[in-house]
């Protein structure tokens, strides 16, 4: 137990910092992902529920194509992919320069393709659960498309939408992981490290599974904080 | 979809308007792995150390340029230096035919054979095809070492990791039954407290074709003149000693071999 | 929309330019093996899930508070955890338990990758299983256990004849979410030595530094799961046929 705690200690001879750094890596991921997956899922399901029937076909085959792949491809293709793209480009309009796409963006564009396929299917049904005629109403009030969409549908899709939006956060968190097989530092690949460095596999694994587990209670709980915040208005009738 | 296509385009002419520079070579960015020792490995704050990386200091001392190391994982290593991430990799990467379709290789500045190590116990007695037949065989995946047991040793069981750490991990723990690899990676290995394990079974015959002629230094195809400040530098090393200074601190024998 | 079809249009084309290219004569005998593994490990995972999931699923709705306790521990942990830590937390963490697992006679079960991978894809979708099968047996209305105790039939009958198969209706979309789930969840299966067909992929682009090589995966992996798709629905809509208005 006392060796455990050596090895689990900050400093040198412990793997105490690095696996803290690691847990800031998948965080911070996992936070950088969410405003561009809720962002381009939002887009996502306006296109869906649009008059238009080629932009539904697009929105639609999107959330086909990245709900189908494994995340873990996702991955490869946009770390490997994109990069081979954006060079092929430069060579074409000869420019001769580099941009890199690290295993950072890499990933956070990656799950942000998933997380956003995901949402707009959280986005469109919660647009389903608002009654025509709120916007009716918004209207009769003499308030533009607008001002009628930011005032009064979007608090209510919040609302709406929160509980699925929640489950899609956990499953982020979750993903994350995934990320270590491209070479960032996150909390797996540290745990992986100092598995390997100490023959320890079983104790790094597992605190690596119970920090994620602790990241997941405490997402838990902020989220129904959340969604007690988004719900005052009906507790009060 | 006007938005999207509208940003790609400024994205690309902003980078034009950056990146648009000749190449001076002041300054080179070397890629490497991190995990190979005694070749290439990373300790535990962080430092890259090794014979590759002593022989890439002393090269770019030679040339007069400053270099800047960045790690990159094995199986992504050709693909980033394509793509720019870096401009020359030196991490024991042996000159094969298939990796130069891709890229471009300096002359050798070691080469090695490869060998077989097994735990001490072990009844296996040769290092043949038939000796290893259902043998459970790790090695690290893209290297020559792979590509050896699939051509030469068709009938074991290739089990293929990321970095050598994964199959030293699992030969010590019994799941695999003898590894494959550089005769001095595994020497230097085996005299580690977890290579107590293990022995080393026998040295292979390399294939040229297979396992190259040693290892190069790679650079994209298009920077010759790299290529050939490299090779002058190589030469240089070799005559004024600094070489040999950096052999005698890794080996006690010479790996440039014949 | 247009950039849609431009884009369709240049996978097809790029596709079938490529379909005699030296990369897909060489390579393509290796995608399929990869494809009979991935579907033998989907498959025995989900079995084996499902197998355990019943008890579990028990066990979340008794009243027993120790097995309430435990299966709710057991659920949380697996479905908070990724699957890629649990499968390094089986695989690598079997690995440091040789002595102990040779003497029980079971180190031969762990020393197989597969088995190891297929253990730990088990686990994990016996979590997700037992929670969709509590779900829905709770959806049952009381009234359907009532009437049957008021039939004088014994517990284990009502529960196996007549509220597991309502339970199993209700279910089915849920089982179809989750193996689709398994089936993209069983590329990690590559990281540690498996050649399903991500590993084959990771072989192949490691060997020829060409990018199809992933393409091809994503051909395979979108064909496997939008076909499992369409089944699953023409499935349930021949199953749930009796309840169309």
């Amino acid at each position: 137990m006392n060796e455990a705690l050596t090895l689990l200690s900050f400093g040198d001879a412990g793997w105490g910092d690095e696996i803290a750094h690691g847990v800031l890596i998948t965080v911070s991921l996992a936070i950088c992902t969410l405003p561009l997956g809720l962002a381009l899922g939002f887009v996502l399901a306006l296109a869906k529920k649009s008059e238009d029937p080629s932009l539904r076909l697009a929105a639609n085959i999107y959330t086909t194509i990245f709900r189908g792949l494994p995340e873990l491809l996702t991955l490869f293709l946009v770390y490997f992919g994109v990069q081979i793209a954006i060079q092929q480009v430069l060579k074409l309009i000869g420019v001769d320069a580099y941009i890199e796409v690290n295993s950072f963006v890499a990933g956070m564009v990656a799950l942000a393709l998933v997380f956003s396929s995901y949402a707009s299917e959280a986005f469109l049904s919660a647009f389903r659960g608002i009654p025509q005629g709120q916007y009716e109403g918004g209207y009769s009030l003499g308030l533009s498309h607008g001002k009628t969409m930011r005032l009064v549908v979007l608090p209510q899709l919040i609302r709406l939408a929160l509980p699925a939006l929640g489950n899609l956060w956990l499953i982020l968190l979750k993903d994350t992981s995934l990320i270590s097989v491209v070479g960032l530092s996150d909390l797996i690949r540290q745990s992986g490290i100092a598995a390997r460095v100490t023959k320890e596999p079983f104790l790094f694994f597992g605190i690596a599974c119970l920090i994620y587990l602790v990241l997941a209670m405490i997402s838990s709980i902020g989220l129904s904080r959340i969604e007690n915040w988004s719900k005052r208005g009906e507790t009060e009738r | 979809m006007y938005i999207k296509r509208l940003a790609a385009a400024a994205a690309i002419v902003l980078a034009a308007v950056g990146g648009a520079q000749a190449k001076d070579w002041s300054k080179v960015r070397i890629g490497t792995e991190g995990a190979y020792p005694p070749f290439n490995s990373l300790t535990a704050d962080g430092k890259l150390v090794g014979f590759d990386i002593d022989i890439a200091n002393a090269l770019c001392e030679e040339m007069k340029v400053e270099c800047e190391f960045v790690t990159q994982d094995w199986d992504g290593m050709i693909p980033a230096l394509q793509a720019g991430k870096f401009d020359a990799v030196i991490a024991s990467m042996s000159i094969t035919e298939e990796r130069k379709q891709k890229v471009d290789f300096t002359n050798k500045y070691y080469n090695t054979p490869p060998a077989i190590a097994v735990p001490k116990d072990s009844k296996l007695k040769g290092t043949t095809d038939a000796d290893l037949k259902g043998v459970m065989l790790g090695a690290q995946s893209s290297t020559t070492h792979s590509n050896y047991a699939e051509e030469k040793l068709p009938s074991a069981d290739l089990k293929l990791y990321p970095t050598p750490d994964e199959y030293k991990l699992d030969i010590a723990n019994g799941r695999i039954d003898a590894v494959i690899d550089d005769v001095v990676v595994l020497s230097d290995w085996l005299k580690t407290d977890d290579g107590a394990c293990c022995k080393i079974l026998g040295t292979l015959v390399p294939d040229p074709v297979i396992n190259g002629e040693g290892a190069g230094i790679a650079i994209r195809k298009e920077d010759g003149d790299l290529k050939e400040m490299f090779n002058k530098a190589i030469a240089a090393i070799r005559a004024n000693g600094k070489y040999q200074e950096i052999n005698d601190k890794y080996f006690d024998f010479d790996v440039y071999g014949g | 929309m247009a950039l849609w079809i431009v884009a369709g249009a240049a996978l097809v084309y790029y596709l079938s330019l490529n379909v005699v290219s030296p990369f897909f004569l060489k390579y393509w005998p290796e995608y399929v093996h990869g494809f009979l593994i991935t579907l033998k490990i989907v498959g025995a995972s989900l079995l084996i899930g499902a197998a355990l999931s019943l008890p579990i699923a028990i066990a979340r709705s008794s009243k027993s508070r120790i097995l309430n306790g435990v299966s709710y521990a057991y659920v949380y942990f697996f479905r908070g955890t990724p699957l890629l830590a649990q499968t390094f937390l089986i695989y690598y963490g079997a690995g440091s338990f040789r002595d102990a697992l040779t003497d029980i006679g079971l180190w031969w079960f762990f020393r197989d990758a597969t088995y190891c991978v297929i253990f730990a894809f088990a686990l994990n979708t016996s979590a997700y299983q037992a929670e969709i099968l509590r779900g829905s047996i709770e959806n049952v209305p009381k009234g359907q256990w009532e009437g049957a105790e008021a039939l004088g039939l014994s517990k284990p009958v009502i529960f196996f004849k007549i509220i597991l198969p309502q339970a199993l209706m209700v279910a089915l979309r849920p089982y179809g979410n989750e193996i689709i789930l398994m089936i993209k969840g069983s590329a990690i299966a590559a990281i540690v030595t498996i050649y399903d067909i991500m590993g084959e992929t990771r072989r192949a682009y490691s060997r020829s530094y060409d990018f199809q090589a992933y393409i091809w995966a994503a051909v395979l992996y979108l064909f496997l799961v939008e076909t499992l798709r369409r089944i699953w629905d023409k499935f349930e809509a021949r199953l749930t046929r009796h309840l169309k208005r």
